[in-house]
């Protein structure tokens, strides 16, 4: 089923802060598999340069859809989550991101698209401190596979 | 803070070697855990084939996350990467066996910008497919 285009230019209320932690920068880099100290030890990054240990440049796809997430469950948008694969990912960064920072989303629907057989939807989340300090933006584009039939 | 790569001494069109990173269906159970995406075509083979798959496959982000880590190690310091995009262009599939899947990520200096910038052009395979197109990073070098 085509995906409503109606959807389009829509914004999202800002979510809740996310608090990043040590803990979760250290698990996330433990799943990817990256051993760099500076996403580790403290002192590490200090010594580099940084307050706190910094997180892995894909680290924001953690938190960056929970503000927008609801359109893609809202049944008015169309969106079959079982076929959907995600087709194109883009991170513009600011800063790093430091353990310690609360980071506050804030989602627009950019574009939906046909490509072929499938419907293309892209998020652009901008992620700025509780106190409004641009930190990166994101846009996540997913694909529903066979969604344009 | 700061790259360890020196903008004076890299050149347009300076290759950067392939590495190598194997992934098995632990490395997907704990992503999963770790990026909150729990969607069973990354774990579940029943549910994969189900919705036409061949098998598991990849979190593109895992995929990304790869070519993410060969670009930091390059550079030296992870803070330098200013733009990462990509494209999924095809699947990982990820057998569960004790092989699981390789994806080898080369880059090579596409362009040197301003202020001491420059376009690294990557390229991510998994046996015969690429399975990342349009991927790039910007980065600050020293």
């Amino acid at each position: 089923m085509a995906l409503n285009r109606d959807f389009v230019g829509r914004t999202y209320p800002p979510s809740a802060p996310y608090e990043v932690s040590r803990v979760k920068i250290r698990e996330f880099a433990a799943a990817i598999g990256d051993s760099n100290p500076v996403y580790r030890d403290k002192e590490a990054a200090q010594a580099a340069g940084y307050p706190d240990v910094i997180a892995p440049p894909t680290f924001p796809i953690v938190f960056s859809l929970q503000s927008g997430g609801e359109a893609l469950v809202d049944p008015d948008l169309g969106l079959n989550l079982a076929m959907v694969v995600h087709g194109e990912q883009r991170f513009e960064y600011v800063r790093p991101i430091y353990a310690g920072d609360q980071l506050v989303t804030s989602a627009t629907i950019t574009d939906i698209r046909t490509a072929g057989r499938n419907e293309l939807l892209t998020v652009r989340s901008d992620i700025a401190t509780a106190e409004g300090e641009p930190v990166c933006v994101t846009y996540n584009t997913i694909v529903e596979r066979g969604g344009a039939g | 803070m700061g790259a360890t790569v020196k903008y004076d001494e890299v050149e347009v069109g300076q290759e950067i070697p392939a590495v190598d990173y194997n992934v098995r269906r632990l490395n997907l159970v704990m992503y999963a855990g770790a990026s909150g995406d729990f969607n069973q075509i990354h774990w579940n083979e029943r549910f994969a084939r189900m919705v036409g798959l061949p098998d598991v496959i990849a979190h593109g982000m895992y995929t990304m996350a790869q070519a993410g880590r060969f670009v930091t190690d390059w550079a030296g310091d992870p803070g330098a990467v200013v733009d990462f995009g990509v494209r999924f262009s095809s699947m990982v599939v990820v057998p569960d066996d004790d092989q699981g899947a390789t994806i080898s990520v080369s880059g090579v200096v596409e362009e040197k910008l301003e202020d001491k910038r420059v376009v690294i052009g990557l390229t991510a395979r998994s046996g015969d497919a690429k399975v990342l197109s349009k991927a790039r990073a910007v980065v600050q070098l020293a």
